[in-house]
């Protein structure tokens, strides 16, 4: 990979500063996605500003009704953290879920969720539980997050850091991962929140989305046998080498009855 | 530009000067001359670079020299004790016949090591889950498995 300056602020507010003063650098989170990026030469930024130095965006705890994650905590800590267990075990179930121990150890909420990769995880685990994130200039729901392939609302400059999560309820979250690179071929969670009950959608379409017609079938009744019969549009799926279009559709559905039926 | 970094490698002291790009795995094979860490691909998927961080098993691939400045770096050369006694995950290899041509074992074993740590008596279900980023181009994971379970089942016996 190209060389690079590298630089360890303290603060968010240095953070920014550094990214404002050059637009061809990026921020490094853990690092799982940009440094295999990097050595296939595919960018090539000028300097890499390392979140990891910055103490206060790191860790889990409860505010009133949300529990607030930092933008750094890394999947493993999301996993077994004993406030996500106890208060969303769902989400700490996803956590798990992604990629492999040594992926967990060093990969973040922050970094997955900036990344908008089609078949990350944590899409889901955002929009399905109508998360919100904040960034050091606002804070953006989930549902206005993930605008396309590997695209987001996030401007130039604005960085996370951090992700509340509203207590559901109740929320599962089912994945058919891909057998060689972990990733969601489809992923689905089902969430009963106190605004009604959600269904986000990753790795079938272009990023992730809100499966509404099996929302609203669910929220009248809140069982596998009131979603049989509903299936998301094939049209505006991911037709690939891994699964066609056709076949994600079928698998979100039945994805989506196993979430249910975890009940 | 060169960078200064220092660290404890397997215990010891070390400290080099890198570009802001050098990998860790480099500056432990190339700087540190220990090479039992091996690479296996580009593109951190096959775990024969796995090491511990502050006692976490990471693929020493995917991340810099410079971001393990001030850490606790173990390598394979660090597990056995100074007198050659194996570790418990090394002397289950050995028994179980977790290898053939070893060029995986290095990460195997440090993935195991973190596996036993995490999962005391782990089932068969669980290593071969937690084995997901280790590839093995030869032995059919059989006896790596086999040697991860002995190991995890003996190490929560306290007999580590
Ligand atoms: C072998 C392997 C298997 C994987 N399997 C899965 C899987 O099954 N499911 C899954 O979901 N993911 C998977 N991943 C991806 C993994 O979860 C990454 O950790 C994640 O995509 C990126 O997080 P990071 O912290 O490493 O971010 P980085 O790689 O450091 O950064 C990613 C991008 O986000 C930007 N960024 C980072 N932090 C912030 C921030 N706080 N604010 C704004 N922008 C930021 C960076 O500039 C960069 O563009 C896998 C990765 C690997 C290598
Ligand atoms: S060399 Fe690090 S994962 Fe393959
Ligand atoms: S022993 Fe040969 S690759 Fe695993």
């Amino acid at each position: 990979m190209e060389n690079f300056g590298y630089h360890t602020p303290a603060s968010v507010a240095d953070a920014a500063k550094l990214l404002d003063a050059n637009e061809d650098a990026k921020l490094m989170s853990g690092g799982m996605t940009l440094l295999p990026t990097l050595k296939q030469r595919l960018a090539a930024p000028s300097d890499l500003i390392d979140l990891a130095k910055i103490p206060d965006i790191k860790g889990v705890c409860r505010d009133g009704d949300e529990l607030v994650i930092g933008a750094m905590t890394t999947h493993a800590e999301v996993h077994e953290n004993a406030l996500v267990r106890e208060l969303i075990p769902g989400l700490a179930s996803l956590a798990g879920q992604i990629g492999d121990p040594a992926v967990r150890h060093r990969g973040t909420i922050g970094g997955s969720c900036a990344n908008a990769d089609p078949a990350a995880d944590y899409p889901a685990g955002t929009l399905g539980h109508g998360a919100t994130f904040v960034t050091n200039k606002r804070k953006i729901a989930a549902d206005d997050f993930f605008l396309g392939l590997f695209e987001t609302a996030l401007e130039p400059g604005e960085i996370i850091v951090g992700v509340r999560f509203p207590i559901p309820v109740w929320s599962h979250y089912q994945k058919l991962r891909h057998p060689a690179s972990g990733y969601a071929v489809v992923g689905v969670l089902v969430a009963q929140t106190k605004s009604g009950v959600r269904v986000a959608v990753t790795g079938a379409g272009p990023s992730a989305f809100r499966a509404t017609a099996m929302e609203e079938a669910l929220a009248k009744d809140f069982s596998v046998k009131a979603i049989e019969g509903i299936t998301v549009d094939a049209d505006d799926l991911n037709n690939d080498i891994h699964a066609s279009a056709a076949y994600r559709a079928h698998v979100v559905t039945v994805l989506a009855k196993r979430a249910v039926a975890a009940r | 530009m060169l960078i200064n970094v220092n660290m404890t490698i397997n215990g010891k002291a070390v400290s080099g000067q890198v570009e802001a790009r050098t990998l860790l795995v480099e500056f432990i094979r190339d700087h540190q001359r220990l090479t039992g860490t091996h690479v296996g691909c580009d593109t951190t998927q096959c775990g024969c670079c796995t090491v511990h961080v502050d006692g976490k098993a990471v693929k020493s691939c995917t991340m810099l020299a410079v971001q393990a400045t001030g850490k606790s770096v173990i390598t394979i050369e660090g597990l056995a004790q100074a007198d050659g006694t194996l570790h418990p995950v090394q002397e289950a290899f050995r028994e179980h016949h977790g290898l053939q041509c070893g060029f995986c074992t290095p990460g195997m074993v440090m993935m195991g090591v973190d596996i036993c740590r995490r999962h005391p008596n782990a089932d068969e279900h669980t290593v071969r889950q937690e084995l997901e980023g280790n590839i093995c181009r030869c032995t059919g994971y059989q006896g790596i498995v086999e040697a991860i379970m002995d190991a995890s089942a003996k190490m929560a016996g306290g007999k580590a």
